[in-house]
């Protein structure tokens, strides 16, 4: 490899797609064939709370009716202060948010200071702009994204079309097959100015009824030990609990529920 | 009819190495150093935002003394290599080596192939999973790189400051013995540098997947405060 130098009117800046297509790397993701055949996702769900934003993602991949995988990751960390969920097909899904990544951390390198939130958002909606004619052959990707704004010291929510458009959203936001139970939950379960500690169970509860309801969502699977990835952005920045957190949180609403049940029983 | 002047490449080539050297002498020198947990690089520099220290990638620092758009340039087109090559790789196949390589090559080309040489002096310093993998390489104006075991001195006039390096440098240093080896490195026995005079980074994978970390004014005050004179 050589260096990447070009002349002033023709430097691609702190950009690093726009630095891709001028170094002549192939973009091109996934194929047009089998397009059934991919792996898709799922629940994605997040929402705002007094101090930040939660999001969470179940970890179920599915190809048709079968259970493609049982443990994939499909909420990431785009930066320190952000965090971007994604639900449709799993390829070029996972390879935008690897760009998107690539992209945040190479503008704060070159340019020095990071991104502002809405900035980031904005590239985001570039790359699912971008993405749109493998959008019309099938393969689908619509990204969620979360992230502490440290401007306005507050978290904020966005959500995206196929063609890039972006949205912000001020209470919460779902996507993926299992997207709508999920924000039903939600739904009834929000207030202004939730703490913590409630909006992690609020999220843990969507994703509990969203799989409950979609079978293409997975629940928690405490026999493999996999527990859906709920990650939270805040001042102090992003943060992923531990499997063991999310699955007492689980193991709260099976007991609950559990009770609900033996309550209606008849003698 | 004039007669085509001839000027022997020797000439040229010492010509071109003197501008070059000369225009580097003219700025503040810069050190990396090897502490017992990283690699601590410190410039002198009243400048708060024009950054002669900076980030490449995860465990890649980037220093660079003499003209500050010619190693601006430098440090740019060093993050768009580790990039493109961890993102079409992978994070871990982005090693130091390569990129003072390239690095190498491209000022060594200037230098022989181009009107003007590039006035600056370069250091990629590594940081590796244990101490024995730490690398410091210092590329000069003509790309001719060294790659040194404890530490290095960009710039100024850096054979002075090699013999003071060399009169107190010991491996093993912690991060507030080597900031003080560094300042007296540095300054001299005559001078006193402060915090708003330096520009301090370190690569420390205490900070995690991306290495580098700036010591911002409270954080560099802190670590004076504890640091003792060396000599």
């Amino acid at each position: 490899m050589s260096l990447f130098l070009f002349p002033p009117g023709q430097d691609p800046g702190p950009n690093f797609a726009d630095l891709l297509a001028r170094a002549d790397h192939s973009r091109e993701i996934g194929s047009s064939n089998a397009l059934a055949e991919v792996p898709h996702g799922t629940t994605i769900a997040t929402l705002r709370f007094a101090g930040g934003v939660v999001m969470a993602g179940d970890r179920r991949a599915t190809e048709g009716n079968i259970i493609a995988h049982r443990s994939i990751e499909k909420v990431f960390p785009a930066d320190r202060y952000s965090v971007v969920g994604i639900a449709g097909a799993a390829g070029p899904a996972v390879e935008m948010v690897r760009l998107f990544q690539t992209q945040l951390e190479h503008y704060e390198k070159v340019e020095g200071c990071t991104l502002s939130l809405e900035g980031k958002a904005n590239q985001l909606s570039q790359m699912v702009r971008t993405h749109l004619p493998m959008a019309m052959q099938g393969l689908v990707v619509v990204p969620l994204f979360a992230g502490w704004d440290d401007r306005r010291e507050i978290g904020r929510i966005f959500t995206y079309d196929i063609t890039g458009g972006r949205y912000e959203e001020a209470e919460f936001a779902t996507t993926g097959s299992g997207g709508r139970d999920a924000r039903t939950t939600i739904k009834l379960g929000y207030r202004e100015g939730l703490s913590r500690e409630e909006a992690i169970s609020l999220a843990v509860e969507a994703l509990y009824q969203a799989a409950d309801e979609d079978s293409a969502t997975g629940g928690p699977d405490p026999i493999r030990g996999i527990y859906p990835i709920v990650t939270v952005v805040g001042a102090q920045g992003y943060e992923r609990l531990e499997n063991e957190t999310v699955g007492a949180y689980f193991q709260e609403i099976l007991t609950r529920r559990a009770e609900l049940y033996r309550g209606s029983e008849r003698t | 009819m004039s007669m085509p002047y001839y000027v022997s490449p020797e000439q040229v080539m010492k010509d071109r190495a003197e501008y070059a050297q000369k225009g580097i002498a003219r700025g503040r020198a810069l050190i990396g150093v090897v502490y017992d947990h990283g690699i601590l690089l410190v410039a002198e520099n009243p400048s708060r935002t024009l950054h002669k220290i900076s980030e490449i990638y995860d465990r890649i620092g980037f220093a660079g003394v003499g003209k500050y758009n010619e190693f601006d340039q430098l440090r740019v087109a060093g993050i768009r290599h580790a990039d493109t090559k961890g993102y079409s790789y992978s994070r871990d196949d982005v090693d130091a080596r390569s990129l003072a390589n390239v690095y190498a090559q491209y000022l060594g080309q200037v230098f022989t192939q181009e009107m003007k040489p590039l006035e600056v002096e370069i250091l990629v310093a590594e940081i590796g999973a244990t101490a024995d993998l730490n690398r410091l390489y210092h590329i000069a104006y003509d790309g001719t790189v060294t790659d040194e075991q404890s530490y290095t001195i960009l710039g100024g006039d850096a054979e002075l400051l090699a013999q003071r390096a060399e009169s107190i440098y010991r491996s093993g240093w912690t991060l507030p013995e080597a900031l003080a080896g560094s300042l007296f490195v540095l300054a001299g026995a005559d001078r006193t540098l402060g915090v708003d005079d330096l520009e301090v980074g370190v690569l420390d994978l205490k900070y995690g997947r991306r290495a580098f970390h700036r010591l911002e004014a409270d954080e560099l005050s802190a670590l004076l405060a504890n640091a003792t004179p060396t000599a």
